[in-house]
C-alpha cells in the first residue's frame, strides 16, 4: 500500500520536513539561550544572520504542512476504491486504527502551523526581532505535535491492508450509532442550523470590528474556534443531508467527491482559512504591547480579521446555496 | 498592498534580468528540472489513464460473474444451474455466457471466442476484433478457417471487423452465433461458460454473492468490484514502483540543485556583494533567490508536464509502455483519452518541486548573507 504515489509524496515530505526540523533545534535552542541584540559579538552576528535561515526553513516546512493536509485528505477519498466496503474516505481512515488520530493530528498541525507563520510574519516586520525568543520556544512546543503527526501518518499508511473490510461513512455518522459523531449527526436541524448562522455571524461581526479599531483580538479568535466547531457540527448535522438530497446520509466527507462537483472544497477551504486567520488575530493581539510592534500588530491583524470576516461570510453563503439548491425538504415550512 | 505588489513585480524583473545574464547556468538547471518532471508526469499521466480506461470499459460490465469450479479448476455450468438461482431478490437480470478460448497455431496467439447476445449473427459468420484482423490480414468478406480442437476444420467468412476504439478489450475477440460455437468447441445445449447477474443496487451486491455462494457451494461468485479494484491495486502499485525508482534521479536532482545553487561564480558574489552595499537587506536578498526559485520551478513544472501530455497522448507514451503495458503477441493498439487529476497534480508537484526547494534552502541563504565588504575586497 505504501507504493501509492500520493502516500510516497506524503511520506518523503513529512520525513524531510521532521529532518529539517530536528537539524534546526539545536539552532534554536542557542537562539533561545544566547540571543542579545545589544552585543556585538561575532557570535552573536552569526545568530543574527542564523535566523533568516532558521525563519525561512521554518516557514517553508509549516507551509508545507498546509498543503499536506489537502493531499492527505484528498488521497483518502482517492484511496476508498482500494477497500472493500469503503466508499469515501471514512472507509481508508478506518481501515486502521491510526487513520482519524492521523487526520486530527494533521488539522492541529495546520492551526498551530498558521499561528506560527502569522507571528514570525510579524515578528520580521519589527527591526529588533521582539518576538524571536516566543518563536523558537513556540517551535519547541509545536516540535512534538508535528513528530506525533509525522508517526501517526507512517503508522496508518503502514499498516494499510487491502485485505481489510472496512466500514462505510454510513456506519460512522448514522444518528443510531453510538459515539460523539453520532450524536451531532442526530443533532436536530432547526437548532443546529440556527447555531451555525449565529455563530458565524458573530465571528464575521467581532472581526470586522476588530479591523475597524475595536480591541477583540482574543474574541475574534475564541468565536473563530466557535464558529468552526459549530460548522463542523452543521456540516453533519444538515449541510451534508441537503448536498446529498437525502435524510439520513450525514458523511462529512463524501462531499468531497466528484459526484457532488466537489462542493466540499467550497465549504471547507473557506472554514479552515478563515479559522486560521481568526485564530491568528488573537496570537498577534498578546504582543500588541510590545514597543517595536505597535504600529505592526493592528495592521497585522486587521489584515487577518477582514480575512476571517470574508472567509466566514463564504462559509455562510457556500452553505446557504447549497441548501436553497436542495431538493430535500428537511424543515416541514 | 499595492506597494508590496510593486515590490515583488521589480524583484522579479531583477531576477529575471539576472537568470538571463546567466543562460548557460539557468538553462541547463531548467532542462534537468523539466526532464524530472516530465519523466515523473510521463508515468503519473500513463498510468492514471489506463485506470480511468478500465474503469470506465469495466463500468457496463455485469455486476456479479458465477463461475463453477471443479477439483479447484473452472468449468462449465451444467444444465439446470440457471434455473436453480430462482428469483434471487435484487437481481435484474441473470444470463447465461458462453465463452472461450482457442489458440491459433497460425500466428502463435490466443483469440477468445464468444457468443455476442447483443449481436446476432448468422451461423458460418464472424466479426473480429481489429487487432486479430490485422494479425492475420483479414478484412470483411474474407474466410478464415480454424482447426477445432475435435480435429475437424471450420471455415467462417468475416460479416464485420469491431470498431478500432475498443481495441483495448477487443483486440483478440472472436463473436460468432451460439449455434457455431457450441459446434466448434463441442458443447452441448443447455451448458454454459459462466453466469453473470446484473444487480441494480450496489449495497445489495455483496448479500447476493453470498446467497450465491451458500446455494452453490461448488461456484465462485467474481464482483465487478472487485475486478476494480484489483486493476486500480495494480496500476497504482506499478506506478509506484516506477516512482520510488524515480527518488533516486530526484535524490541525484536536489544535489544538483544544491551544487548549482551554493557554487556561486566569482560573479554572483560581486553582485550580491553590491546589492548589499547599495542598500539590499539580507531580507531582499532571499527574496530575491525565492523568485528565482519560484520562476525556475513554475516554468520547469510547465515544461516538463506539457511534454510528457503529448509524450503520454500523442506519442502513447513510447518510453514508458515496456515498463507499464506489458506485453503479447495479439498486444491491441489504443488511444488512451487524456485525463488530468488534481490529486495527481497536487502529488506531483510534491515530489519536484518540495525537493528542489528543501535542497537550495541553505545554499541561498549563504548567499544571502555574504558580507559585501568581504566580497569586494577579496
Amino acid at each position: 500500500m505504501i507504493l501509492q504515489p500520493a502516500i510516497l509524496a506524503l511520506l518523503l515530505s513529512s520525513l524531510l520536513c521532521i529532518g529539517l526540523l530536528l537539524a534546526a533545534t539545536p539552532y534554536a535552542i542557542d537562539l533561545i539561550r544566547h540571543w542579545d541584540l545589544s552585543s556585538g559579538s561575532e557570535r552573536q552576528l552569526l545568530r543574527e544572520r542564523r535566523t533568516y535561515l532558521l525563519s525561512t526553513l521554518l516557514a517553508f516546512v509549516f507551509a508545507t504542512q498546509l498543503v499536506a493536509l489537502l493531499l492527505f485528505v484528498f488521497n483518502a477519498d482517492r484511496m476508498a476504491s482500494l477497500f472493500v466496503g469503503a466508499m469515501c474516505a471514512v472507509g481508508t481512515l478506518q481501515a486502521n486504527a491510526f487513520g482519524f488520530p492521523a487526520l486530527l493530528a494533521q488539522i492541529l498541525v495546520f492551526f498551530l502551523a498558521a499561528v506560527w507563520l502569522v507571528i514570525n510574519h510579524v515578528d520580521t516586520h519589527a527591526p529588533d526581532y521582539p518576538l524571536l525568543r516566543i518563536k523558537y520556544v513556540l517551535l519547541l512546543c509545536l516540535l512534538p505535535f508535528l513528530l506525533t503527526a509525522a508517526v501517526l501518518q507512517w503508522r496508518f499508511f503502514l499498516a494499510l491492508r487491502a485485505d481489510v473490510i472496512t466500514s462505510c461513512c454510513g456506519s460512522l455518522f448514522s444518528d443510531a450509532a453510538p459515539g460523539v459523531t453520532a450524536d451531532l449527526a442526530a443533532a436536530p436541524p432547526l437548532p443546529t442550523m440556527l447555531a451555525f448562522y449565529l455563530s458565524l455571524a458573530l465571528a464575521s461581526g467581532c472581526a470586522l470590528l476588530h479591523r475597524q479599531g475595536l480591541r477583540a483580538g482574543y474574541l475574534v479568535a475564541l468565536l473563530s474556534a466557535v464558529a468552526f466547531a459549530v460548522t463542523m457540527a452543521a456540516l453533519l448535522a444538515f449541510i451534508s443531508l441537503h448536498v446529498y438530497e437525502h435524510p439520513h446520509h450525514h458523511c462529512p466527507f463524501c462531499i468531497l467527491k466528484p459526484d457532488y462537483s466537489y462542493q466540499g472544497y467550497a465549504l471547507y477551504v473557506p472554514l479552515f482559512v478563515g479559522t486560521a486567520a481568526g485564530l491568528g488575530v488573537g496570537a498577534v493581539q498578546a504582543f500588541a504591547s510590545v514597543p517595536s510592534l505597535q504600529s505592526v500588530v493592528p495592521a497585522v491583524a486587521g489584515r487577518l480579521a477582514g480575512i476571517a470576516a470574508a472567509m466566514f461570510i463564504a462559509v455562510a453563503v457556500v452553505a446557504s446555496l447549497i441548501v436553497a439548491n436542495s431538493r430535500l425538504l428537511l424543515l416541514d415550512n | 498592498m499595492n506597494a508590496w505588489i510593486e515590490k515583488q513585480k521589480y524583484l522579479i524583473d531583477f531576477t529575471l534580468a539576472s537568470l538571463a545574464r546567466r543562460k548557460a547556468k539557468s538553462l541547463g538547471l531548467l532542462l534537468v528540472y523539466s526532464l524530472i518532471v516530465f519523466l515523473l508526469a510521463s508515468v503519473m499521466l500513463f498510468t492514471h489513464a489506463l485506470r480511468h480506461a478500465a474503469n470506465e470499459f469495466l463500468a457496463g460490465a455485469p455486476e456479479i460473474v458465477l463461475q463453477r469450479m471443479v477439483a479447484g479448476r473452472h468449468d462449465l455450468i451444467p444444465p439446470g444451474y440457471l434455473e436453480r438461482i430462482g428469483r434471487l431478490r435484487g437481481v435484474q437480470e441473470k444470463q447465461g455466457r458462453l465463452w472461450g478460448y482457442y489458440y491459433d497455431p497460425v500466428v502463435k496467439a490466443n483469440y477468445t471466442f464468444m457468443v455476442a447476445d447483443d449481436r446476432p449473427l448468422a451461423p458460418g459468420k464472424l466479426v473480429v476484433g481489429a487487432g486479430l484482423a490485422r494479425t492475420r490480414g483479414v478484412a470483411p468478406g474474407n474466410l478464415i478457417s480454424f482447426r477445432a480442437y475435435s480435429g475437424k476444420l471450420f471455415t467462417f467468412s468475416i460479416a464485420d471487423i469491431l470498431p478500432a476504439k475498443s481495441e483495448l478489450v477487443s483486440a483478440d475477440l472472436v463473436l460468432l452465433s451460439e449455434a457455431d460455437f457450441r459446434a466448434f468447441f463441442d458443447i452441448p445445449p443447455g451448458h454454459y461458460t459462466d453466469i453473470t447477474l446484473r444487480v441494480a443496487n450496489p449495497l445489495e451486491v455483496r448479500n447476493i454473492a453470498g446467497k450465491l455462494a451458500q446455494q452453490f457451494p461448488d461456484s465462485r461468485p467474481i464482483l465487478r468490484e472487485e475486478i476494480l479494484r484489483t486493476y486500480d491495486s495494480i496500476f497504482s502499485w506499478r506506478e509506484g514502483i516506477v516512482l520510488a525508482l524515480a527518488t533516486l534521479a530526484l535524490l541525484a536532482f536536489a544535489i544538483l540543485a544544491w551544487e548549482k545553487a551554493s557554487g556561486l561564480s566569482a560573479d554572483e558574489r560581486r553582485e550580491i556583494g553590491i546589492l548589499k552595499a547599495i542598500g539590499w537587506e539580507t531580507g531582499d536578498v532571499l527574496r530575491m533567490k525565492f523568485w528565482e526559485g519560484a520562476l525556475l520551478s513554475l516554468s520547469a513544472f510547465l515544461l516538463g508536464y506539457l511534454a510528457a501530455y503529448v509524450h503520454v497522448f500523442h506519442f502513447a507514451a513510447s518510453f514508458l509502455s515496456p515498463v507499464l503495458k506489458g506485453w503479447a503477441v495479439l498486444y491491441p493498439r489504443f488511444e488512451l483519452s487524456p485525463v488530468i487529476d488534481g490529486l495527481q497534480v497536487t502529488t506531483l508537484f510534491f515530489f519536484t518541486v518540495f525537493p528542489y526547494a528543501a535542497a537550495t534552502l541553505v545554499p541561498i541563504w549563504r548567499t544571502a548573507i555574504t558580507d559585501p565588504d568581504a566580497v569586494l575586497r577579496g
